[in-house]
């Protein structure tokens, strides 16, 4: 009589987000500091790429599914892609400048270090032990319809809503200004 | 033995945050090309985001810390807009990203 497969097979379930959170953190954490420190600049772009589906995954873990969509769509597929276009656009000077002279990159990391060192101390120190671990929590709902419903309430958040749609309107057109062609100029 | 697997808690994802915001941070000091110092701003901005989304899951309000990370969602890819157009303004008019010698209104 031989053991069924499924019973050689450990039980995951209690270790799955743990394994998740580790894999994404080491992503989100690896690929930033790639992108801090790669001497080309497109490198450090794709490097933010994957700071963005690592940080993407996170939200998932942590059970806002709306706002990991929206981070892929908005981060990857629109603020990434600007950028890519900027070092496109600005490839051709002396300017494939990444980083700076060795002195200015120690003091930077330097600084970032301390700076870092610092936040961790506080969050070692602030109380913490009362909140729940992850797998304590509800089940996640799915956030969309109660977002989609908290933005047009007039109680809750229209005001900000509408707000930031004339904010982006702003933006779209001050942008497109500050780009247009001058027919004076050269 | 996998306590480390089994208990994730609200820390870890605020220690991830941190470090994001320190690569971040680090990428702005460090980088001269205008480009580079925007690759670090949103690091930074994104670091925030993992934040408030962390403290909505684990705290008392469901719902506000999602909504506050999509508003700062939407003013950075203003952000990133307007910032790339100057960007390349400057690069047209004077052939030149680099931070340190774009100067002209230094005090």
């Amino acid at each position: 009589m031989t053991p069924s497969l499924a019973s050689l097979i450990p039980d995951l379930t209690p270790v799955l987000p743990g394994l998740v959170f580790w894999v994404l953190a080491g992503l989100s954490v690896v690929s930033a500091v790639a992108a801090a420190m790669a001497p080309k600049i497109v490198h450090a772009a794709f490097g933010l790429m994957a700071a963005f589906f690592g940080v993407a995954g996170l939200y998932a873990l942590l059970g806002a599914d709306f706002l990991s969509l929206t981070q892929v769509v908005v981060y990857v597929g629109g603020i990434l892609v600007l950028l890519v276009f900027g070092v496109l656009l600005t490839g051709r000077a002396k300017a494939q400048l990444g980083l700076e002279k060795p002195v200015r990159v120690g003091g930077a990391v330097a600084a970032g270090t301390a700076l870092l060192l610092g936040l961790l101390l506080a969050i070692g120190k602030s109380d913490l032990s009362r909140s729940p671990w992850l797998s304590d929590l509800p089940e996640p709902q799915g956030t969309t319809h109660a977002i989609g419903r908290a933005l047009l309430d007039p109680e809750q958040y229209l005001l900000p809503f509408e707000l930031v749609s004339v904010f982006l309107l702003a933006a779209l057109v001050g942008a497109a200004y500050l780009v247009r062609r001058r027919r004076d100029a050269s | 033995m996998t306590g480390f697997l089994e208990h994730i808690g609200l820390m870890h994802f605020l220690t991830v945050g941190a470090v994001l915001f320190c690569a971040g941070i680090v990428t702005v000091l460090a980088r001269r090309n205008a480009v580079g110092v925007l690759i670090g701003l949103e690091l930074v901005l994104n670091a925030a985001n993992l934040n408030l989304v962390a403290f909505d899951r684990f705290g008392p309000a469901p719902l506000r810390g999602s909504v506050f990370a999509i508003f700062v969602l939407a003013v950075a890819a203003a952000e990133a807009a307007i910032a790339l157009a100057i960007v390349l303004n400057v690069f047209d008019s004077r052939d030149e990203i680099d931070v340190d010698e774009v100067s002209a209104l230094k005090g």
